[in-house]
């Protein structure tokens, strides 16, 4: 329904917009993104055929643009301003009336019965009818956004064009607004093209996205395809990083400040300071580091500093166990948005540090362990009692250097397994099925990395990460094995 | 939509009957007081044709028909022309404190008109219409310097633009006339009264004069009142709407260059109505032009009509300047109106 051709042109003898390519369906959105000065406003001046394209063009229902008439143009598409603020103060109503001037012929029409209903309706759909009578310039600027739209609606257009449309809107209105023109999209089969500058609304609400670069059309795709990573750090000069959101099916960019040069001369492991007392172990950085783990405070990936492992009796319970834990954190002056916090009935001081560094690399891990609760994962199922027993193996691992989120992944599953080794090892008994433990009921993991300096792409067995990481969990998890049996034979000879 | 038209009438209906008022008092007051009621039934009488009643004195009607209609219809009309198109022009500015002065149209209108009293010209066939004519020709001619001037300056249009180029020219325009005031000797005092402005002793032929280029002035700028509320909102939004703005534009420039120049051709540069008027107009009806420019025409007559009786009642016999009585009267207003807004903006 919408065809551009090789579009080429702008103010004066520069073309600001060169050679654009595209075709639209019904029903589409089409988000376009790039820098300031990139040609986004002057592409969809063309569009609005408020500018002439030197070469190329425009076709609309199968006829160029330049054969519409600027009313007949205006009947397929409307435009939604940034924000258009006018030096006498018309109601609401009038502004949107306006918008049927493309359906009004001769020279003394006035609004007919079908004016009325349109404009009526327009101003429902936006949620602007109940201040139809009000000046417009009484209203927030989120409002007068949802009247311009309301009069863009009732143009009755197939397409319509947004130029930086969320600008001036707090979140929620932008929001708001882009969720109606979704909406659109599917029950009016409306078309939309909008200039967007926030990359993750773009990727949220388009269902292509065309990035604009110098002029140029740098790509045009699905957001997945077109949101990468190497582009757009080239396109925008900026740090940035691409994740998954995390609930709906969408590329999410975040920025980076620029970087700055470390302090190389250290090894970064050897300024963690380590607080060790029977209640709890804490270690302690001046930066964060970025951490994957299934603590009780700040599980999942998270960036945090403090690390602490908490002695508890055997009998704690607690119903909201995070609720608890953040008391405890902010009793002690730690913030609980900086510190990934684990919990142990296991004595403290069997706990056990290994460091293994070489060329490779450098890692720390930290582990202690209670076995009273152990499992074997293979059993598990058959064990119905759900009472809850306090017995766990924590493992820390401390990583000098930046891992991806594969990384991370593979990470965790060779110190899972390296446990698993160990507990075997020790024979360790599952006491309700009486067959060999691979580990406890609880146990917990957190694995972090200082994001800086080497960066290791995996973390299994076959890569010099994993081999460490499998190699210092299973001497710390024996260490601690150990220390906790020998302390068990020892309280069992007393007794 | 019914009550919308139906409020639209009754508007209508106030500013004509509002208007009527006013020239009728215009009619009956003056150096000989005429009854309100007895000038209406002459008024009423002379348009329908009908034989004027024995119990009203010939005289009287004479007065009436030949002496205070002529002046007070004249007022009225460049009164509305004035009026209307200073809304025109507020609006396509998008600047509430644009008037029909602000081209420089009317600057090179008065010049032409200062010229032929310099010159004592009279021209064949026109005769005592020379001046009202030149004066026409050359706001003509200032208005196309104009637009070719900015046209010159840059391709398309732009308001910002317009209204430089009009400063320039009438402040150009204006230093001219006043070169021509300083070489000026014995027709100094005749320059000075016809630059401020009068309607007096004109007759019915400068109101056929003036009536053709009203009702063509009026027409353009009535056929552009949608696109009047459309630009108000900006060129480009204009365009979106689907407002051929290139053409609108010239449109409109021309309706009110034609009711300008034709206003102060035939009674010099009244300050102050098209500033004012539509700026009052506005204030209690909106700021949608299909109502503002109709009541704007109704407003303008009747104030300048009021302006006019002022003008010639105050200190009778002796007349003022009907330009000094609108500025009198219309910058305390305009002061009153800018105060009252501000206080309603507080609340």
């Amino acid at each position: 329904m919408l065809e551009l051709k090789g579009v080429t042109g702008g103010y004066g003898s520069i073309p600001v917009v060169k050679n654009i390519n595209f075709q639209m369906n019904a029903g589409e959105i089409l988000g376009i993104i790039g820098p300031n000065g990139s040609g986004k406003s002057t592409l969809l001046k063309f569009i609005y055929g408020s500018l002439h394209p030197e070469k190329g063009q425009i076709v609309i229902d199968n006829q160029p643009l330049d054969r519409y008439s600027q009313k007949n143009l205006a009947k397929k598409i409307a435009v939604l301003p940034q924000q258009t603020d006018s030096a006498f103060s018309y109601t609401v109503r009038q502004v949107v009336e306006l918008g049927r001037y493309p359906h009004q012929t001769g020279w003394f029409s006035s609004n007919s019965d079908k004016d009325e209903k349109v404009v009526n309706k327009a101003m429902t759909e936006t949620g602007v009818f109940s201040f139809a009578d009000q000046p417009i310039d009484s209203l927030s600027g989120g409002e007068k956004q949802r009247v311009l739209l309301a009069r863009a609606l009732a143009q009755e257009p197939d397409i319509l064009l947004l130029d930086e449309p969320t600008n001036h809107l707090d979140i929620s209105y932008q929001l708001s607004l882009l969720d109606t023109l979704k909406e659109w999209t599917d029950s009016k089969q409306l078309t939309v093209i909008a200039v967007l500058h926030d990359l993750n609304m773009a990727a949220m609400y388009s269902h292509r996205i065309l990035l604009m670069d110098q002029g140029e059309q740098r790509a045009l795709d699905k957001p997945s395809y077109v949101l990468e990573k190497t582009v757009l750090e080239e396109v925008y000069d900026a740090h940035l990083q691409r994740k998954e959101h995390p609930s709906v099916p969408s590329p999410l960019i975040t920025l980076e400040p620029s970087k700055r040069s470390f302090d190389e001369r250290f090894d970064l492991l050897d300024t963690l300071t380590f607080d060790e007392t029977e209640e709890r172990v804490c270690i302690s950085s001046q930066f964060y580091w970025k951490t994957l783990s299934s603590a009780v405070i700040g599980a999942g990936f998270g960036w945090h500093r403090f690390f602490v492992n908490r002695h508890v009796e055997k009998d704690y319970h607690c119903d909201n166990p995070q609720e608890e834990y953040g008391a405890y954190l902010q009793n002690i002056s730690l913030d609980t948005a900086d510190t990934a916090g684990m919990m142990t009935a296991a004595l403290l001081k069997d706990g056990s540090f290994i460091r293994l560094k070489d060329s490779e690399g450098d890692i720390l891990v930290y582990a202690t362990a209670g076995t009273s609760n152990a499992v074997d994962v293979s059993k598990a199922y058959e064990n119905t009692d759900l009472s809850f027993a306090i017995g766990t193996i924590n493992i820390w691992i401390f990583i000098d250097g930046k891992l991806n989120e594969a990384a991370y992944a593979q990470v965790m599953m060779t110190a899972t397994e390296a446990k698993s080794k160990a507990l075997l090892d020790h024979k360790i008994i599952d006491n309700h099925s009486r067959t060999l433990a691979t580990g406890t009921s609880t146990d917990s993991m957190l694995v972090a990395a200082v994001h800086r300096g080497k960066e290791f792409m995996y973390g299994g067995t076959a890569s010099t990460l994993g081999k460490k990481v499998g190699k210092a969990v299973y001497d710390a998890v024996t260490e601690t094995l150990e220390k906790y049996n020998q302390r068990k034979n020892e309280n069992e000879k007393w007794e | 939509m019914n009550s919308q038209n139906s409020n639209a009438i009754t508007c209508y209906l106030i500013g004509a009957v509002f208007l009527c008022v006013c020239i009728t008092i215009g009619i009956s007051a003056g150096s000989l007081s005429i009854p309100f009621l007895t000038s209406a039934e002459v008024l009423w009488r002379s348009i329908w044709n009908l034989d004027m009643p024995a119990e009203i004195n010939e005289t009287h009607a004479a007065i009436i028909w030949n002496i205070r209609l002529p002046r007070v219809l004249l007022a009225a009309l460049v009164g509305s022309s004035l009026a209307l198109a200073g809304a025109a022009f507020q609006g396509l500015l998008k600047n509430p404190l644009a008037d029909p002065y602000t081209l420089g149209v009317s600057s090179g209108a008065a010049l032409g008109a200062v010229f032929v009293l310099f010159l004592g010209l009279s021209l064949p066939l026109l005769g005592s219409f020379t001046l009202p004519v030149v004066s026409i020709l050359t706001g003509f001619l200032t208005l196309f310097f104009l637009l070719g001037f900015v046209r010159f300056i840059e391709k398309s249009l732009t308001t910002e633009t317009i209204i430089l180029a009009g400063i320039i020219v009438s402040s150009f325009l204006g230093s001219m006339i006043s070169f021509i005031i300083a070489l000026t000797e014995d027709e100094l005092r005749q320059i000075v009264s016809w630059l401020m402005g009068s309607v007096a002793m004109k007759g019915w032929d400068y109101i056929w004069l003036n009536v053709p280029f009203f009702v063509l002035g009026a027409g353009l700028l009535f056929a552009n009142r949608k696109e009047l509320n459309a630009l108000v909102f900006g060129e480009e939004t204009a365009k979106t709407l689907g407002v051929d703005t290139d053409k609108r534009r010239m449109t409109i420039l021309a309706g009110a260059s034609l009711l300008t120049g034709a206003a102060v051709s035939v009674s010099g540069t009244i300050g102050f109505v098209g500033l004012v008027v539509p700026h009052l107009v506005r204030l209690i009806f909106g700021p949608d032009h299909n109502l503002l420019l109709p009541m704007s025409i109704f407003a303008g007559g009747g104030f300048l009509v009021l302006t006019d009786l002022a003008a010639r009642t105050i200190i009778a016999p002796t007349e003022l300047p009907i330009g000094v009585i609108t500025a009198i009267i219309g910058a305390p207003i305009f002061g009153i109106l800018l105060f009252q807004e501000r206080c309603k903006r507080m609340k």
